[in-house]
């Protein structure tokens, strides 16, 4: 696969990085990354993984974008008030980047579908707010060996991590359950500020890049925190549990499940 | 003794128990934070047992939702 001219120039910055080079960007062309959630996390790192040529996204999310959505999640548009998230993420994403081919899935990931979903897919991006998709996502991409980036955002703070299978720990290693609903705040009862969904949504687009094209290391058994208000970036060594319930060799869970809905959820919608 | 809780480093006395310090930092919702000791995931049933030493290396690990309403 040659590049055509108009390729060379619009990934030139991308060619010229010796990181990367045309072998590089011929991987992002080639790549298959779904992101869940298309929020606060999941709309920058979507826009820069179109914009970098990843030759398909898949982008899943239930919700239609609201006003209060717009204090962050910039793949969408004030005039998307309404839409399905994901197909004002496609569009955004096709307006920055037409050779990009755009999969949406406008449903919720579940333990029925999510094996399905991911498959088809070499690399995937948990940008969702809530813990049982969270330990759904982890849960399908150990079973099914695919590499992911985890991240949470709240107030003034972000974290993530990056699972590949045999190598790192995995999201149930560190954390072994969910938490029990309204013990631990979500972003719409704590607020967060847009810039820090951006900081880390870049980052796991980032790690999205790194993995494709085997540049650099990878946050594999280290979680990667940040401060915004202390404007502090800290590492943190993850080992491994040899017990984990999903990835070690003591594994008790076979298959994806889903843990209950609380109901407070469920009345929201 | 000097020890490195969430990579500052802290002084306090002999014979603090892991349980003690997430008191004294003020950690909060203790028993949904993962807590390592250098390097090594700590059981929250040793928390109590678990006495620090000089040189001792503590993180917090703290769940952090955020992103999109997926359901």
């Amino acid at each position: 696969m040659a590049f055509t001219n108009e390729q060379l120039e619009r990934y030139s910055r991308h060619i010229i990085l010796k990181e990367i080079g045309p072998k590089g960007q011929k991987k992002l062309m080639q790549a298959r990354v779904l992101i869940i959630g298309a929020g606060g996390l999941g709309a920058p790192a979507a826009l820069y993984l179109a914009a970098a040529g990843v030759g398909t996204i898949g982008i899943a999310d239930a919700d239609v974008v609201d006003l209060s959505n717009l204090q962050r999640q910039v793949i969408h548009s004030t005039a998307d008030i309404g839409r399905p998230k994901v197909e004002s993420a496609r569009d955004s994403m096709l307006a920055i980047n037409p050779e990009i081919d755009v999969h949406t899935y406008y449903e919720y990931i579940t333990s029925e579908n999510i094996s399905g979903i991911i498959r088809d897919y070499d690399f995937i991006l948990d940008g969702t707010d809530n813990f049982p998709a969270k330990f759904l996502i982890n849960d399908a991409c150990v079973l099914e060996e695919k590499p992911f980036s985890h991240a949470g955002i709240i107030r003034f703070e972000g974290q993530l991590m990056t699972y590949v299978p045999g190598e790192g720990p995995c999201y149930r290693c560190v954390f072994k359950e969910p938490p029990p609903k309204d013990l631990v705040p979500t972003c719409r009862e704590a607020g967060v500020i847009g810039a820090v969904a951006g900081v880390i949504g870049c980052l796991q687009a980032m790690e999205a890049v790194k993995y494709i094209t085997g540049a650099g290391d990878l946050l594999t058994g280290r979680l990667l925190t940040y401060d915004a208000l202390k404007m502090q970036f800290r590492t943190i060594r993850l080992p491994r549990d040899s017990h984990c319930a999903v990835c070690s060799g003591e594994r008790t869970i076979h298959a994806p499940f889903d843990y209950e809905l609380p109901s407070c959820d469920l009345k929201n919608r | 003794m000097k020890i490195i809780v969430a990579g500052a480093e802290k002084e306090y006395a002999d014979g603090l128990s892991v349980e003690d310090l997430i008191e004294a930092e003020k950690v909060e919702t203790p028993q949904y934070v993962t807590v390592t000791v250098n390097d090594s995931f700590l059981p929250n049933t040793e928390r109590t047992s678990r006495i620090l030493q000089d040189g001792d290396v503590v993180e917090f690990l703290y769940f952090m939702g955020g992103g999109a309403a997926d359901r």
